[in-house]
């Protein structure tokens, strides 16, 4: 197996990016991403696109060929790839792949999502349409998952309501150095917990926003890369798992199996464990979901999560800082980019590149998830520099 | 949608469809039912859960629905003890006066969200079903 490299990196302004069309944030992303490595189009031989619904969004199909068209790539291999909210960790998996099996030599994939013309209650509804019927009936939506895995969560582990909008109020502090970020806004605990009810116990301020944007990558061998000569980062491990379709199937909906399988197979190919973890990205959709993926990846037990963050082991200077981009809370989450995004800020502070966010750092790892934790991908970067 | 629904009418009615479990050949229950149970195998036979009552694993008001969906929608998970066995169900609750631990009963709803009114194709699934009710 070929071990992996990402020699390019890339994201647009997430926001509500007014006049811009799917087809316009793929292609500046992905235009950045080449730039920013020095690659021509015509070097690719695949091309991936992350998006989970262009087609009920914006009424536009075949996102691939048109973007292939677009960055003047033809004829390169394109593929879409879909796995709901964690496509574009899907689509990390999917690249590295295409990599790692020999089938492609440099690979570009670009993740993205229109979403802000839609009202929420529609985009709320596009969103929810990956529930089971039995679910879907009854109005289920992500967030009202999120709202009762809290509460049992907070029953269960005795943790108090404030954990959750501590999280809220450090993935804002975040944010406001990452440019690209949506908000770019601290807010405090009290705000937090004043905010509008959304699924009770959670509030407005528990929430990623709707955003449009776009974020890249490129791939090739570490071969290729080393004769490069610039700073790049290694692929170490990467791990792809599902939970069930039907939520409340699950033995324990505080647990995100997903996670824990995905993780473990990331550290194996890694040979790293979570103790080696210096700066991670995890998929704050909610910030019920930071805690769940912390403790399902091992960065601590079953249950403590919420005490990490209360005593600042998660903050930027802290032992393991979670989210350093302002994550998906304060940064956005353009679907189909958010895996993507997570991992350009991985390169970007490996590279050393990530300016007033960057932490002392040589390995990272992202957690991207799809549905409730219905499917999931980790991945363990190292840097080379 | 407002939370004038069509009435929910009482489970134990026999012109209801049943609020059906499925067994596996491991003993095993699971709502709803799929083509192969966790052991790999199709199921082994079917419970009809209308007529007993389940406990509350957790619950939620949402009040940013999507189309077609009552405003505030209330949701639990909730357990029902088949003879030792559990098997969870998710659906709407006719109350938000629960708490995690309440008993609460099967209540048919001819229509719990309004067909059409979201992006699936109405054809493509029922819209009747039960909600929870507290007892």
């Amino acid at each position: 197996m070929t071990d992996v490299a990402i020699v390019g990196a890339s994201m647009t302004d997430f926001g509500k990016r007014e006049g811009e069309w799917i087809r316009d944030l793929l292609a500046e992303a992905g235009e950045n991403c080449l730039d920013d490595a020095g690659v021509a189009p015509h070097e690719l031989d695949h091309l991936y696109v992350s998006n989970m619904a262009s087609g009920e969004f914006e009424g536009q199909a075949g996102v691939p060929n048109m973007l292939a068209h677009d960055l003047a790539a033809i004829p390169a291999y394109t593929q879409r790839v879909d796995q709901t909210s964690s496509s574009g960790g899907s689509g990390v998996y999917a690249a590295w792949q295409s990599v790692a099996s020999g089938a492609s030599d440099m690979t570009l994939l670009v993740g993205g999502e229109k979403m802000t013309h839609r009202t929420t209650a529609e985009a709320t509804d596009v969103i929810a349409s990956l529930t089971h019927p039995v679910e879907y009936k009854h109005g289920v939506t992500l967030p009202s998952f999120a709202g009762m895995t809290a509460r049992l969560y907070l029953d269960q582990y005795d943790a108090p309501r404030e954990s959750l909008a501590k999280v809220a109020v450090k993935n804002h502090k975040n944010g406001v150095d990452n440019p690209h970020a949506q908000f770019r806004k601290e807010i405090d605990v009290e705000t937090a917990l004043e905010s509008p009810v959304v699924a009770d116990p959670l509030r407005l301020y528990d929430f990623c926003p709707i955003t449009d944007g776009s974020a890249a990558l490129l791939f090739c061998s570490v071969e290729e890369a080393e004769e490069r000569g610039e700073p790049y980062v290694r692929v170490a491990g990467i791990g792809g798992a599902t939970d069930t379709h039907v939520v409340h199937e699950r033995a324990d909906p505080t647990t995100m199996g997903g996670v824990v399988e995905s993780s473990e197979q990331a550290y194996a190919m890694a040979d790293r464990g979570p103790e080696d973890v210096d700066v991670a990205e995890v998929h704050d959709m909610f910030t019920i979901l930071e805690f769940l993926q912390c403790e399902g990846l091992g960065f601590f037990e079953q249950g403590e999560a919420w005490k990490a963050v209360e005593e600042g082991v998660t903050d930027r200077d802290g032992e393991l800082p979670i989210n350093t981009s302002g994550g998906l809370k304060s940064k956005g989450h353009p679907l189909g980019a958010s895996g993507v995004a997570q991992v350009y800020e991985l390169v970007m502070q490996l590279r050393g590149e990530a300016g007033a966010r960057q932490v002392d750092c040589e390995v990272g790892l992202a957690c991207n998830v799809g549905g409730f934790g219905n499917c999931v991908t980790t991945t363990v970067l190292e840097a080379e520099r | 949608m407002s939370d004038d629904a069509p009435p929910a009418t009482d489970a134990s009615t026999d012109d209801h469809p049943p609020l059906e479990a499925v067994r596996y050949a491991d003993g095993s229950l699971g709502y709803p039912g799929h083509p192969y149970g966790p052991d790999g195998q199709e199921p082994v036979g079917t419970v009809d859960l209308r007529d007993r009552t389940a406990t509350v694993v957790t619950w939620t008001t949402s009040t940013s629905t999507p189309p077609g969906v009552r405003a505030p929608n209330h949701l639990a998970i909730v357990e029902f003890d088949v003879e030792g066995e559990p098997v969870r169900a998710l659906g709407q609750l006719t109350s938000d006066d629960v708490a995690i631990g309440d008993e609460v009963r099967p209540v048919y709803a001819e229509e719990l969200r309004e067909p059409g009114a979201g992006i699936r194709e109405p054809a493509s699934q029922s819209w009747d079903g039960y909600r929870f009710d507290p007892v």
